[in-house]
């Protein structure tokens, strides 16, 4: 009963959607769009194709790669900055800064610094995702409770416990949701660092079709990054929750 | 003569206040001395530095002038073994179950895995938390929770324990069998209590020895002997003496409390 009520939601939102979609695609035509059906059958058969592994395998090792480093550097600059008062001080403003300046200006940097190759598009994703695990890392290092601390002194805790067995969990569910988006938006970087200046992964295919005015092609690669960004965000949104709940 | 279990000579206690560069008086000078196994409760008005007094107690924050010795033992700049802290706000740990919370206070003892589980098992029924064994505090009611804090102090066997207003949140009623059960653990346990309160009837009705404080900063005024036998419970509260016992603490903490109001007021 409460399962198939927690599965409405959702379903409904992809069949409004696809809906919305398909009319979209009466309204324009072939010129600019594919039907949801055409899409799907195209995606598939783009995937049974050997050409296309490369990329896949491109990408898809950028954003593992990418959203390793933007989870582990970005905790710890969080619970650094979080945990020390004068360095929160000195550069959250600067991490703040660095977020709202739109990161494409800082790719040809990035391109100088690593080359054309993965490292560059790994740096450019991981660069997207961190700021907002360290932001959302640092918000929760700051809102643990005095008293947990407190109590974890009473109970002896050495420095080490009281950051592994005290502050991470207590901060866990909100870095967690710091994840979340720093994943979302790792992808998005990753994309965009292979829409230029690079040779392989689904974001220079993407960019190749556009050029070419490849509908089919544009459509299907577009239409997998969406699946997977959702599915991948789904999942995460449900642990989020769950974790949420104790709380 | 009894033995002397803490003792507080000329003790004060300063904050630095922030940014300002003032400081508040918090506390003292104030000299005091628990006696083994007693139930000793402190009544103050908010704000007095009861609080401050516990957390120098134990060694939670270090006084600023005097010397607090536990056991005979000056307290450095930890919590010493033997003493437990149970706090008025929830200091339970939410991602944790609540068999999970309670163990932890057994983290740092050596002890066998068996003698662990007994003890964690005994706290857990004194508490009355069977039924909740696995469930998460957020799943519990506040005085439930303040339960599981409780246990979590019985079960490292202090032989002090420390309670800050630890059923300030709760209602009356659950206040009054709270008290009953925190009489039946100093019963078993033999621990000497050292316990802070708002709630005048609480303090004539737990204790052996009432400290009375001052407003800021807090001096003990008065200390009163409430002369219960050892076999008491909330039923104290019919006898004759009861009424004297509070009427005296009243008196003393009338004038104190009209103080510290003035002073909220001028502060605000
Ligand atoms: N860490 C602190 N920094 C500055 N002032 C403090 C601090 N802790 C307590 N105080 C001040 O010391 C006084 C006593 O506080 P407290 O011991 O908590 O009182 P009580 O527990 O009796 O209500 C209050 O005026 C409070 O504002
Ligand atoms: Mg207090």
């Amino acid at each position: 009963m409460s399962t198939l009520r927690a599965w409405r939601g959702p379903v409904l939102m992809i069949v409004g959607l696809l809906s919305a979609w398909q009319a979209l695609y009466w309204i324009t035509g072939d010129i600019a769009l594919r039907s949801p059906a055409d899409t799907i059958r195209h995606s598939w058969a783009l995937f049974q194709r050997p050409a296309m592994w490369p990329h896949i395998r491109e990408t898809a090792t950028a954003f593992s790669a990418a959203i390793v480093i933007a989870v582990t550097l970005g905790m710890s600059v969080g619970l650094t900055l979080g945990f020390s008062r004068l360095a929160g001080q000195v550069f959250e403003p600067m991490l703040v800064a660095l977020y709202s300046v739109p990161k494409v200006t800082l790719y040809p940097i990035l391109l100088l610094m690593f080359g054309l190759g993965i490292s560059a598009k790994i740096a450019f994703g991981a660069l997207h995702g961190f700021i907002p695990i360290a932001l959302f890392t640092i918000n929760a290092v700051r809102n643990v409770r005095p008293i947990l601390i407190k109590t974890g002194r009473v109970l002896n805790y050495d420095t080490s416990d009281l950051v592994w067995r005290i502050l991470i969990p207590a901060a866990l569910p909100e870095i967690f949701s710091g994840i979340r988006i720093g994943l979302a938006l790792t992808m998005i970087g990753t994309v965009l660092g292979e829409m230029f200046a690079s040779q392989r992964g689904l974001g220079y295919l993407l960019m190749n079709a556009i050029g070419l005015h490849d509908v089919d092609l544009i459509m299907s690669i577009t239409f997998v990054l969406i699946v997977f960004a959702a599915v991948v965000s789904s999942i995460l949104l449900a642990i989020d929750r769950r974790l949420h709940r104790r709380v | 003569m009894t033995n002397v279990h803490v003792s507080l000579k000329n003790v004060t206690k300063q904050f630095q206040r922030e940014g300002s560069g003032g400081v508040v008086h918090a506390l003292g000078p104030l000299d005091l001395e628990l006696r083994s196994g007693e139930f000793f409760a402190v009544v103050g008005p908010s704000g007095c530095g009861k609080s401050s007094l516990l957390e120098v107690i134990a060694g939670l924050s270090p006084p600023t002038q005097g010397e607090v010795l536990f056991e005979g033992k000056s307290i450095g700049g930890r919590v010493p073994d033997g003493i437990g802290v149970v706090f008025q706000e929830d200091a339970s740990f939410p991602w944790l179950t609540v068999a999970d919370n309670i163990v932890l206070g057994l983290r740092k003892i050596p002890i066998s895995n068996e003698e662990r589980q007994a003890r964690v098992d005994r706290a857990i029924a004194m508490m009355g938390l069977k039924e909740f064994t696995n469930a998460y505090p957020a799943q519990l009611s506040g005085g439930m929770r303040q339960r599981v804090c409780i246990a979590r102090t019985l079960v490292m066997a202090p032989r002090l324990i420390l309670l800050d207003e630890p059923f300030g949140a709760l209602d009356q009623q659950t206040r009054l069998l709270m008290g009953e059960e925190v009489l039946k653990l100093w019963r078993q346990t033999g621990a000497t209590i050292f316990l802070i309160t708002h709630a005048l009837d609480e303090a004539a009705m737990l204790a052996d020895r009432i400290g009375v404080m001052s407003a800021r900063p807090g001096r003990l005024m008065d200390v009163i002997e409430t002369g219960w036998p050892r076999e008491r419970d909330s039923r104290v509260v019919e006898s004759p003496a009861f009424g004297e016992i509070t009427a005296r603490l009243w008196k003393s903490l009338r004038a104190e409390s009209i103080k510290a109001i003035g002073k909220a007021d001028a502060a605000s």
